[in-house]
């Protein structure tokens, strides 16, 4: 989230569309109602389902899952058409005055650049015009017919309120419904939030999905601002945070890059990530990214990481290619990967089409599971009859299953959806033998340590030399370790501009990232988290709840990344002059000497508004992008392409053109694409979703819960059921070219066939809570239906639009 | 002055001598037939996060025991956090089950293991654990490890294992589970913000 939890209260409309807070997030989702109560805010809810979210809404429009990128481009065209838009936000905030490459071009649903071979782009042609001094060509004029608002007004024209209703099958009046309460927002003093979820990312359009939202808030000018903002309502409770550490293959710790094959060195790895100003007089915070870099080698190698070794460089491994974990999950099914590790995941279950899944994991030498409960994926191996057939006895990898214990039973900081990391306390022991997560790894590293001192092996340096500074060796303290995440100085450090003026006393830990260095006389495990436990203690516990602004900032509890920054971009909830849009919700002002208010500034705190510092700090351009560059793979605006499996024969924007049928560019393994479905065998539209009462495939196992919601349903609409001759309660089968499941048939005034182009279209809802190994009566996987391929930018993979068949079982 | 049991122990504790309640009189009556005290206020209580969704909602974990060593506690009662700014006290059906679930049966207490080929689980010790997945991963790491890609430039990684984490676990198990996966020169792995 841009924005926080208790800031939806500020705002004057709440936009939910790819999500539903009233079930999945049902306590956050408060704060909405606070809004309509208090505030007068106006709720619209545009999803596949009439969902509890919709029942409380003032408006509600459905839609045809995987559409989502045209409906939004008809706001979009409806918001410049009407010049809907907060003027001085989009010429001075945003790029829309900057001029692009004379050859971009999308032609019949491809851009230019596009290698069907590949199927990849090449960007040259996205990219801005430069001038003489390297820095970015503007028009502030707008007229340009290559500045970016002009390339925007050509390419959303397409988009008209026709359009929209035939390729979303929303209904042409509530489009337009929707367009109205969401202009209304323009008006500087009013502010829309958005709450999305993964109803926009599970698609093979997800980044572009969000990325039309984020184009229609800059729009409005409504980031920055309380109430507003782009707002991620994120799954699990400490998924912001594991995505901040940076679990996975593309990166380090704080969002850093992980080394390519192509970065030979430090030097040639850090001159591709530190970018120069594109313009004058703009921060270009990311030019701190060697302090960041070498801070974090600091915490990891310690005195090993030194300028003469660039830092132990080459003790990070580099990537040669995507690891996310389709791809891992297809070098497993393949054969090229020998063992597996699940910590606190269950693949089996999570992780689209199950039989490939299954099938995969056979093909390991061994599997370890580190998790509190019987997980679905630690017993792929076991017959759980129709809902599993396993034979055990073919299968040859070597299971581990090892206890851990729960949140209740372990210290330590989660960080929420709206970026709050805050200490939690330990109650009581685990069960049994249970051990932390940390307590796990730390031991299995002393062991491998261990054999690597006494055996030798493949390059034992980086293993035998990682620094391990903690006071018990097999379980370090979480305060230890956020100690590390936020960082110290190795040496004394004196002021950059005066030398003789000691700034941080050499062992103190850093108030923040400013303090960072790239000499190597600071440490720090992850930047964004710098100053969570400063000199003055653990920030993180603070229960402070006192909000002076009563705009819910509550400064003192817990601690916000980064610095404490409750809302970011909140420069841009002012006016060039450093005037509030709105002063009755006064993010931050210009106060004659310095920037202040109810945040921490997102700006340079003596940076004049006269400068023409611009708000979007993270950005070498200094403004936000409606127009992305090069930095997206499939396309610098967002067009619309149909789902992977779709009951569409073409894309209705491009009928002709059957390599823009589909997003161009997504990856398709070689096995994933012969089990796509066709309309043909399978004509229904599949969307996958929560239920209030269960979490994941966890909730199975506590009784309550189990009680609450016993066993797996599908929703189906009444007039698919009368087609089908299905009654409510009936025992269904679904099927689609990966699988079928068995659930009870819920037959539901909530989910409506749709009027696509003249072509009825029936929506079948399927919640993802059923699994084997719990309380409930043992069901199928949801993911035994679900395609293996995802965003072409994330490989998020589609589980929110596929295709299946559904008949009484 | 009429007390019962409970109020007199609060006025000692506020910092008066029993002794020297005695002497002015006030010694407490015997207890008569009272409502039961509330159990909570005899629990142990803490302060945590419910590990559900990104709400991530404050609670109040009761327990028997005072944490000491020897005196293993038990949760009795897990309830939404009055003082947490988000949830103001409040849980979801999903929150509100908590304890059932830290409770379930169907926890994982041992180590345990399913050999190649088996058809059922066996317990193990954690020595034996650590012991026979290190070697594991050791004689992995060693046969696959590639230290040069086919242009001759350092990569030194190792890709024929792979690793997913936990968006449950907290930022300091991911911290560390991060830093010893790059150690070993990990590439493959990936988590739960992935889908």
């Amino acid at each position: 989230m841009t924005n926080h939890w208790v800031d939806i209260k500020n705002t004057d409309l709440v936009f939910v569309m790819g999500g539903n807070p009233a079930e999945a997030h049902p306590c956050g989702f408060k704060w909405v109602i606070e809004a309509k109560k208090h505030r007068k805010a106006k709720l619209i809810v545009v999803d596949p389902r009439f969902n509890r979210t919709a029942s409380v809404a003032d408006f509600y429009a459905p839609i045809r899952p995987g559409s989502d990128i045209a409906f939004l481009s008809g706001v979009i065209n409806y918001l410049l058409s009407n010049d809907k838009i907060n003027h001085e936000y989009v010429k001075h905030y945003t790029n829309a005055s900057f001029l692009i490459d004379e050859r971009f071009a999308l032609e019949d649903g491809l851009f230019s650049g596009y290698n069907a071979e590949k199927r990849t782009y090449d960007k040259e042609s996205w990219k801005y015009q430069f001038d003489q001094d390297g820095y970015a060509k503007v028009d502030e004029t707008l007229q340009d017919p290559n500045c970016v608002f002009q390339v925007m007004k050509k390419h959303y024209a397409r988009y008209t309120p026709d359009v929209v209703a035939k390729v979303t099958g929303t209904p042409k009046e509530a489009f337009l419904t929707v367009c109205e309460y969401i202009a209304e927002t323009a008006a500087p003093n009013k502010a829309m939030t958005n709450l999305y979820a993964l109803g926009w990312t599970e698609h093979s359009v997800g980044t572009q999905n969000i990325r039309s939202m984020a184009i229609i808030q800059q729009l409005l000018g409504n980031m920055g601002v309380a109430g507003g903002g782009i707002n991620a309502l994120r799954g699990h409770s400490n998924v912001q945070g594991i995505t901040d550490m940076c679990l996975y293959s593309d990166a380090l710790p704080g969002y850093l890059g992980a080394p390519l094959d192509s970065d030979v060195d430090r030097k040639s790895y850090l001159e591709k990530r530190t970018p120069k100003a594109m313009r004058p007089n703009q921060m270009n915070f990311p030019q701190n990214y060697p302090k960041w870099w070498t801070s974090l080698m600091k915490s990891w190698y310690g005195k090993e990481a030194t300028p003469e070794n660039d830092f132990c460089y080459d003790w990070l491994p580099k990537k040669d290619v995507s690891y996310d974990v389709l791809a891992m999950f297809d070098r497993m099914y393949q054969g090229k990967m020998t063992g597996f590790v699940c910590q606190g995941f269950n693949p089996l279950a999570s992780v689209a089409n199950k039989k490939k899944v299954g099938d995969a994991l056979a093909k390991l030498k061994y599997l370890v599971i580190m998790d509190p409960l019987v997980t679905e994926t630690s017993e792929f191996w076991k017959n759980h009859g129709e809902v599993n057939p396993a034979d055990p006895a073919s299968i040859q990898t070597e299971v581990f299953r090892l206890p851990v214990v729960f949140f209740a039973e372990e210290a330590g900081t989660c960080t929420n959806s709206g970026r709050v990391v805050r200490w939690h306390w330990k109650a009581v022991e685990g069960p049994g033998d249970s051990k932390s997560d940390t307590e796990i790894m730390a031991h299995l590293y002393q062991t491998l340590k261990a054999m690597y001192a006494k055996d030798g092996g493949a390059f034992p340096d980086p293993v035998l030399k990682l620094s391990w500074p903690y006071r018990i060796v097999d379980d370090p303290s979480p305060e230890e370790l956020l100690m590390e995440i936020s960082g110290k100085a190795l040496a004394d450090l004196y002021d950059p501009k005066d030398a003789t003026k000691l700034q941080v006393k050499g062992g103190d830990q850093l108030a923040s990232f400013g303090f960072l260095r790239d000499d190597g006389s600071t440490a720090c495990g992850n930047w964004i988290y710098s100053g969570s436990w400063s000199q003055a203690g653990n920030l993180t516990a603070r229960r402070d709840s006192s909000d002076p602004s009563g705009l819910g900032q509550t400064l003192n509890w817990g601690f916000a990344w980064p610095v404490n920054r409750r809302i970011i971009y909140n420069r841009a909830s002012c006016d060039l002059a450093g005037k509030p849009w709105d002063p009755s919700r006064t993010v931050i002002k210009w106060l004659g000497d310095k920037w202040g208010g109810n945040d921490v500034p997102d700006m340079r705190p003596d940076a004049k508004p006269e400068e023409g510092v611009m708000p979007f700090i993270m950005n070498p351009e200094g403004v936000a992008r409606l127009f992305a560059r090069d930095l997206v793979v499939d396309g610098p605006l967002p067009e619309h392409y149909e789902p992977f499996e779709s009951p569409l024969d073409t894309n209705p924007m491009h009928p002709k053109n059957a390599k823009a049928r589909s997003n161009p560019v997504s990856r398709i393994f070689k096995g994933d694409l012969e089990v796509f479905g066709t309309a043909k065998d399978f004509p229904y539209v599949a969307t996958t979703y929560r239920l209030t009462e269960h979490f994941h495939f966890w909730t199975q196992h506590s009784k309550i819960n189990a009680i609450l919601q016993p066993e797996h349903f599908v929703e189906i609409g009444e007039e698919l059921a009368k087609e089908k001759g299905i009654a409510a309660g009936d025992k269904v089968k679904v099927r689609s070219n990966r699988g079928y499941i068995k659930a009870v048939a819920v037959v539901t005034k909530r989910i409506k066939a749709l009027d696509i182009d003249g072509q009825k279209v029936h929506t079948i809802g399927i919640p993802l809570n059923s699994g084997f190994t719990g309380r409930t009566k043992p069901g199928f996987l949801t993911n035994t239906l679900t395609p293996a391929v995802g965003d072409a930018n994330t490989h998020t993979p589609e589980y929110k639009a596929f295709l299946v068949n559904i008949e009484k079982a | 002055m009429n007390m019962n049991r409970r109020q007199f122990f609060k006025v000692c504790s506020a910092g008066l001598g029993g002794s020297s309640i005695a002497l002015m009189g006030f010694s407490p009556t015997a207890a008569q037939a009272e409502v039961r005290a509330y159990k909570l206020a005899r629990a142990t209580e803490t302060r945590n996060n419910c590990p559900y969704c990104s709400v991530s909602c404050g609670v109040l974990i009761y327990s028997t025991g005072d944490k000491s060593k020897n005196a293993p506690g038990k949760i009795i009662h897990i309830e939404g956090d009055p003082d947490d700014p988000v949830n103001r006290g409040t849980l979801c059906p999903k929150g509100a089950g908590l304890m059932d679930m830290v409770n379930s049966p169907t926890r994982v207490k041992f180590p345990e293991v399913r050999e190649a080929g088996s058809n059922e689980w066996k317990r193990i010790s954690w020595h034996e654990a650590f012991e026979r997945i290190a070697k594991l991963m050791k004689a992995d790491r060693d046969a696959n490890f590639i230290a040069k890609n086919a242009a001759g430039v350092t990569v030194n990684r190792w890709n024929t294992f792979g690793f997913l984490a936990s968006s449950s676990a907290s930022n300091e198990s991911g911290y560390i589970t991060h830093k010893v996966l790059r150690s070993l020169g990990s590439v493959a792995f990936d988590t739960q913000a992935r889908i």
